[in-house]
């Protein structure tokens, strides 16, 4: 059985912090494949599409017959603890800090033997279930879990380095006058966040849910205007120090394409939240965060954004709109890269339309904020660079995976 | 599958190792430089004399066996690079054997060394195999330790294995190792000891790992007519064997390529594991020991535990293994490590292993296993050599 993790004690500021070390990041091509489905947490291997043969570890042509066409395919993750070992000191800094770390082998019942993480609660011998995930490199690595859920099973310690479950961690959720707010507050608190800070725009201008904010026990509202540069860096030399896992929600939106618009007016304003806003609170917060990639329980370990679906295929409807997503998805991009050194994962929630006045006249199915809640908390918990929220998002994934030109003439003749 | 032709007419001499350090400042061409005149010496052999070479370095880069021809002025018409780790050693010879053997060279010079800088071993390892970089290393970064760890826990569930039953390996190799002059290890190793060591990968603990050290080992292979036209005492070469990914379908590795092929092996030889006077077997970790045993017939599989319990694996043993303390008390050259074994045996069955000679040896089984290239040890190899009469 797993000890539950405790609450991290008060920081004790004259003790050197713990500077962020990553597990060995290299890896060959063919095994980014891992890497890439890990960023979904799917359990994936390639298969030869000649002979059938499952590969382990990644390879360019298949050891069965010779196949140069192996494809990653979603995998019977089950098998048996066959041999284990717990490696109690390491060339390599990182698990050298972190060990003693279990490792084992599990031989799946695909045929084929791995070399896994291995869960505290596995018994040798026993069976298993493999996880894909990314690792504190931003890598994928396999681990072993028990076949069914134990008691207090996500506070494993190597399981933990491979999340960003929001327990113990400290929110920052940006922006309070989204109608989405509270449900966001109270699932990230529900999932044991000890804090979540709420940044306000206006304080002086009311909106309808900041009562509900405000009487919530662990929600702390703080001035924040992601538009304005001085109220980023101001709450930022507030709690930067503190900010474990920080959630964009900031979003202006209206409907309208390029032409219809006539002005660019509204996608100036779009460009200033949607994508200089998350440039402000990068440059702001960033650094900090990177910084603390180690910093105990309560170590930074996660930025998600959450964008329209559409910023990768722009339904023209709400063109310009998708224009500052799109543009805030290839910012994200270079701050994974930028933030990966601390080992801290930056992830995209990708919604459909949301149930809100900009969106009345969009048909269902539409996006409500319980379920948003539900996927970025879940995100959180598998540690995954790339959420997809609602039907409309998982559909147009699917899509975009077959023939991303496709699905851009089918959005942009009005089939979602 | 056709019947090796035999080795007949083809002899090893000169056997040579230069003394071991742990760490080292100097280069693997610097090594290799030291054991390949040391071998030359031993023989009374200018360099211009040898026409034939063979090369198994890690750390020569960025140099090849190619560069070192011009850097230390060798002109070979036959030059082989031996990539095979533990294995280099078997398949160096069995190679070079047939070159001279066939008159694509008359006097073939083998070695294998390595440097060990202070960041070496590290460096070795992040780059060692890409399998290893994709999924090894990244699962805790136990190297070589980790990966066997698993095999030796395996073995231990599998046959009821246990910790004396390695640490018996190890404290006879220690034994032996005290009489062995170039020896890293100089302290006696009890059981307890053993037993009580530091931790390093459940199940293996401290003296269960060979300690990475730099030096090289050479020995010379020519025509019979040649080492006795030379006065040089000369093993002839009985048979070999060489196997590389045997069994990819097992779970885990617990039996090498030997078991492929260890029929050829002694129909060739013309003997059997009885017939031999010492074993030198490939011990980075205790466990590929009792592999070997059980893979080249000395026992059942799974019953070498059992089977090395009864015996006395000391130089005056029953059963002299690892005569010169083997990697595990003599320290692991790098690809040396594939040679120390045979260049050993090479000295046993010529009578010229001085403080380690085993009384009136003159059949030895040489055996080779290398390159964890991900979860097992790829390359296997078995030599059986015999002095002469």
């Amino acid at each position: 059985m797993t000890d539950p993790i405790a609450p991290p004690p008060k920081k004790n500021p004259q003790k050197p912090q713990a500077v962020p070390l990553s597990p060995p990041a290299a890896r060959s091509r063919a095994a980014l494949g891992l890497s890439a489905a890990a960023a979904e947490a799917r359990f994936a291997l390639q298969h030869c599409a000649e002979c059938g043969a499952v590969q382990y570890p990644p390879r360019d042509a298949c050891h069965g017959c010779l196949s140069t066409d192996l494809r990653w395919r979603d995998t019977d993750p089950a098998g048996t603890l066959i041999a284990e070992t717990t490696v109690r000191t390491s060339p390599n800094l990182y698990f050298r800090r972190a060990a003693p770390w279990r490792t084992g082998t599990v031989r799946l019942d695909v045929g084929v033997s791995v070399v896994a993480h291995v869960h505290g609660d596995c018994e040798k011998g026993g069976r298993v279930r493999l996880i894909n995930r990314l690792d504190r490199a931003g890598q994928g690595v396999l681990m072993a879990l028990p076949e069914g859920e134990t008691p207090n099973m996500a506070d494993d310690p190597e399981l933990r380095e491979l999340t960003c479950d929001p327990k113990h961690r400290r929110v920052l959720l940006t922006d309070a006058r989204q109608a989405n707010a509270p449900a966001l507050a109270k699932a990230l608190l529900d999932a044991g966040a000890s804090v979540v800070f709420v940044g306000e725009a206006e304080t002086w201008r009311p909106y309808p849910q900041r009562e509900t904010l405000a009487a919530m026990e662990g929600v702390q509202l703080l001035p924040l205007d992601v538009t304005d540069t001085s109220s980023v860096v101001e709450l930022a030399g507030e709690i930067g120090g503190k900010v474990d896992i920080l959630v964009n929600n900031a979003r202006f939106v209206r409907p309208g394409g390029i032409l219809s618009r006539g002005d660019v007016g509204f996608a100036q304003r779009e460009m200033d939240v949607n994508a200089f806003g998350l440039m402000r609170l990068a440059q702001a917060f960033g650094p900090g965060m990177r910084a603390r990639g180690a910093d105990g329980v309560n170590n930074a370990v996660a930025w998600v954004n959450i964008l329209s679906v559409h910023a990768l295929a722009s339904d023209p409807a709400y063109g310009g709109f998708n224009a500052s997503q799109a543009a805030a998805l290839s910012a994200a991009q270079t701050l994974r890269a930028e933030l990966r050194p601390g080992g801290v994962r930056v992830a995209t929630l990708f919604v459909g339309p949301t149930e809100d006045d900009w969106h009345q006249d969009v048909p269902p199915p539409k996006v409500l904020p319980k379920a948003l809640a539900r996927s970025l908390v879940q995100g959180l918990r598998d540690g995954t660079e790339e959420i997809w929220c609602g039907d409309v998002a998982q559909d147009l994934r699917d899509r975009l995976r077959q023939d991303p030109k496709v699905v851009e003439r089918q959005v942009s003749e009005g089939g979602a | 599958m056709r019947t090796p032709q035999s080795y007949d007419g083809v002899v090893i001499a000169a056997p040579f190792s230069t003394p071991y350090t742990r760490y080292s400042t100097e280069t693997a061409h610097h090594w290799l430089a030291r054991g390949l005149k040391g071998a030359l010496d031993a023989a009374g052999l200018r360099k211009e004399d040898v026409d034939g070479l063979s090369v198994a370095s890690f750390t020569l880069f960025p140099d090849t066996p190619v560069g070192l021809t011009q850097h230390l002025g060798f002109t070979p018409r036959w030059l082989d690079s031996i990539p095979m780790g533990g294995a280099s050693g078997v398949v160096a010879l069995r190679r070079a054997a047939r070159a001279v053997q066939a008159g694509d060279a008359d006097i073939v010079a083998c070695v294998a060394g390595d440097t060990n800088q202070i960041d070496s071993f590290r460096k070795l390892l992040s780059s060692f195999s890409r399998f290893a970089m994709d999924a090894a290393y990244p699962y805790g970064y136990g190297g070589p330790n980790a990966m066997f760890a698993l095999l030796t826990d395996r073995y231990m569930t599998e046959y009821g294995a246990t910790r004396e039953d390695f640490g018996r390996i190890c404290v006879a190799q220690r034994d032996n190792a005290l009489r062995y002059p170039n020896a890293v290890m100089k302290k006696p190793l009890t059981l307890d000891d053993y037993l009580a060591a530091r931790p390093i990968a459940d199940p293996i603990a401290l003296f269960d790992c060979v300690m990475p050290c730099a030096g090289a080992e050479a020995f010379l292979v020519m025509t019979e007519d040649e080492a006795a036209k030379r006065g040089l005492p000369a093993a002839r070469i009985s048979s070999t064997i060489e196997r590389h990914n045997a069994f990819p379908d097992d779970p885990m590795q617990l039996r090498g390529g030997w078991e492929m092929d260890r029929d050829t092996l002694w129909s060739c030889a013309g003997c059997g594991p009885e017939d031999m006077d010492l074993v030198q077997t490939y011990d980075d970790y205790p466990v590929i020991s009792m592999l070997q045993f059980e893979d080249l017939g000395f026992c059942d599989k799974g019953a070498a535990p059992e089977y090395l319990r009864n015996k006395d694996l000391t130089v005056t043993g029953d059963l002299p293994h690892n005569t010169s303390g083997g990697q595990l008390s003599a320290g692991q050259a790098g690809a040396g490590g594939g040679f120390i074994g045979l260049v050993e045996a090479i000295r046993q069955v010529t009578q010229t292993a001085g403080p380690t000679q085993v009384a009136e040896a003159r059949k030895a089984l040489v055996s080779g296993f290398g390159m964890i290239n991900y979860d097992r040890g790829l390359c296997s190899g078995a030599a059986v050599i015999e002095g002469a009469a």
